[in-house]
């Protein structure tokens, strides 16, 4: 650290100046919060846009009612309503389809409610069972041993001219219960 | 011949001039070390920062050929692996390259912690250690997806899980995490998004830092039992220590870390050739449920709690947890930044790191086997061993099938063939009585399913008469202790 040696300055018997400077610098940080702002707000805004669109239901077919026998538990799947042509396998989406008698059905998310591993329905114990970490649900999705905090997510099921409808269109987890 | 190395020291001296290549070194390279610090124990970080590098240029090269799309990452995963020129050889660096930075992150961070190289006044480094270790986690995690088979779609159902648990904020933190709200292609994108810019770039900006303070505030030196770290003297005294026995780093105190460095390359390339990439398994595909979703080695002991921990508390440990284990490590200078600093007087860092290392390992082990997991196969696959069908009478037979049929085998071994989920039924007729039996197959209980509805009465009857007759020979039947006059059914 060298000092220097002090030299008479213009600009101690001239404050005039120094504030136009001061000025700029002042400009140049205004021009440059109102720009960031400008760039940075729509990069938030595109990062974050899941948090002001709200997911919606739409209703999918799941084909023909007399597809699913009475009292039986079938496998079976849809195409994610909101899918693209470069989603590849990974638009469609299975499910657990049970039709308990007549137009009485309950259609069950695939992802066990523990941690989202897929179920699978065993026809002879009636049993759905998960191959992450032991959770079994009964036929009517009820809980029925293992982690999983409750029984598994069902869709909401319409029945409309012998064909079988579900309201779906996002995975279901504990932040949206009612799916 | 001296005019010609005349000049050459005249070129060197200009550009020397220059780009201040003397100094640069000085305060790098050359940066005065304790001698005591050029230890095979301080070779960690470098090996960490080495395999971080090969991570770099590997990935670049698979980056030129992969396509971060869930229609085509699949196909180029085996485009890679089977028609590439040395594809599967890259892929096989990328991915033991990340498991060996994971393990020698973990050795380097134990080496600090044992070595009290966190304390005064080494806080930032540390700080910055720990958020490096979880941009490593953070891009371990996003490199599994980037194998985009079925084990990452599912593992990002697991993802998917766990950020629902989030209160309040779930639902947007799941749409955020997938781009949507499901698993997609936007998904996939955004994780290649995070695994090859995000990620590298804060790791590259942390590790800069991370190395300043090395240079700033000095390589720990190699502590001595009864040497304490006191904040009005210890910057002095490791002036001393410099003073007295510092060497430059290079050339002097390299060596070791030269020697490690090549030892880590060619264990890589070594596990590369020998064990070749990882997966990719089947394809992700959604509809294809006969899968059996696991994460990657070093995520296994989560796997496990997961698999463990009571269901009360889990949301809370899933999400507290790490929020916890963060304060902890990052408030770990601050309230022991003092002291002995050698492992040999500070009995509860040794045990600390036991008890971690043993937990892991342990975690990791249940993990990798899954004893919690129902053999799903197990009904078709598994067999009754001969001595526990020979004598028995009709209906026990008749009990064994409906065993069989009724998927018990999925979760109950016969003398260890089976599911290991519930207990091996090879002598539940000696723990338990024929009543105990009904009730337990009719009412289940203990994390067994009721069966209740869906067996008849003469299937009950049939299984419970097996089970009774499953115990080592010459072993009495269990008794119900409430009535000691009552004599064992049979």
């Amino acid at each position: 650290m060298n000092e220097e040696p002090a030299k008479p300055c213009a600009c101690s018997a001239a404050p005039k100046k120094t504030s136009r400077r001061d000025f700029l610098l002042a400009t140049g940080f205004g021009l440059n919060a109102i720009a960031g702002a400008m760039i940075g707000i729509p990069l938030v805004g595109y990062l974050f846009s899941s948090f002001f669109k709200p997911n919606k239901l739409e209703k999918i077919s799941l084909g023909q009612v007399d597809a699913f026998p009475e009292g039986k538990t079938r496998f079976a799947s849809y195409k994610n309503p909101m899918h693209r042509e470069w989603d590849g396998q990974t638009a469609d989406i299975p499910c657990w389809v049970r039709r308990i008698q007549g137009n009485d059905f309950q259609v069950f998310a695939i992802n066990c409610t523990h941690l989202g591993c897929p179920v699978r329905w065993f026809e002879e114990s009636k049993l759905f069972m998960c191959p992450c970490h032991g959770g079994a649900f009964y036929e009517d999705g009820g809980h029925a041993a293992g982690p999983p905090p409750r029984g598994l997510y069902t869709y909401e099921v319409k029945v409309e001219n012998g064909e079988l409808f579900i309201m779906g269109g996002v995975i279901p987890n504990l932040s949206n219960q009612n799916v | 011949m001296n005019k010609l190395i005349h000049a050459a020291r005249g070129v060197f001296l200009w550009v020397d001039d220059r780009l201040h290549l003397t100094k640069l070194y000085e305060s790098t390279a050359g940066h005065h070390v304790p001698q005591s610090s050029g230890s095979w124990f301080y070779v960690f970080g470098s090996a960490t920062l080495l395999c971080f590098m090969i991570q770099i240029a590997t990935g670049i090269l698979l980056a030129m050929v992969y396509v971060p799309s869930a229609a085509e990452a699949y196909t180029t995963l085996e485009y890679l692996t089977f028609h590439q020129y040395l594809g599967w050889f890259l892929r096989g660096v990328h991915y033991w390259g990340s498991n060996f930075m994971v393990g020698i992150m973990l050795l380097h961070m134990t080496q600090v912690f044992l070595f009290g190289a966190y304390k005064y006044p080494r806080e930032i480094t540390w700080i910055t250690g720990v958020v490096l270790m979880v941009l490593t986690l953070g891009l371990a995690f996003t490199g599994q997806v980037m194998r985009f088979d079925e084990d990452a779609y599912w593992g990002l159902g697991i993802g998917v899980a766990i950020m629902g648990r989030v209160p309040l904020l779930g639902e947007q933190l799941v749409n955020m995490m997938l781009g949507g709200p499901i698993i997609a292609s936007d998904t996939l994108s955004r994780f290649f998004a995070l695994h090859v810019f995000v990620l590298p770039g804060g790791i590259l900006a942390l590790v800069s830092i991370h190395l300043r303070m090395v240079l700033t505030k000095g390589i720990n030196e190699y502590p001595q039992p009864g040497m304490l770290v006191r904040r009005e003297s210890y910057d002095k005294e490791y002036a001393a220590i410099i003073k007295k026995e510092g060497v430059p780093f290079f050339p002097k105190a390299i060596s070791k870390d030269l020697v490690a460095a090549a030892v880590v390359i060619i264990g890589i390339l070594a596990c590369a050739t020998f064990f070749g990439p990882k997966g990719p398994l089947g394809p992700p595909n959604p509809l294809q449920i006969d899968t059996l979703p696991r994460p990657d080695f070093y995520f296994l002991w989560i796997f496990a709690i997961a698999a463990l921990m009571p269901d009360w508390m889990e949301s809370v440990a899933l999400l507290g947890g790490p929020v916890i284990i963060g304060i902890i490590l990052f408030a770990l200078p601050f309230f022991n930044g003092t002291g002995e600093k050698s492992w040999r007087r500070r009995p509860i860092a040794v045990l600390t790191v036991i008890l971690t290392y043993v937990s892991l390992g342990l975690l990791t082990y249940l993990g990798h086997t899954s004893p919690w997991s129902p053999d799903m196969n197990a009904w078709r696959s598994a067999h009754t061993p001969k001595k526990f069908l020979e004598g028995r009478s009709p209906l026990e037979l008749q009990g064994s099938l409906v065993i069989q049929s009724m998927q018990c085998r999925n979760c109950h071994a016969i003398d260890g063939i089976g599911g290991q989920r519930g207990p091996d039924l090879a002598d539940v007729g000696a723990r338990l009585t024929k009543d105990q039996l009904v009730r337990q197959v009719i009412q289940g209980g203990g994390n067994m399913p009721a069966y209740g509805k869906n067996l008849t009465p003469d299937q009950v009857d049939a299984v419970v008469a097996y089970m009774v007759s499953l115990r080592t020979p010459g072993v009495a039947a269990a008794r119900d202790s409430s009535q000691p006059g009552r004599p064992p059914m049979e």
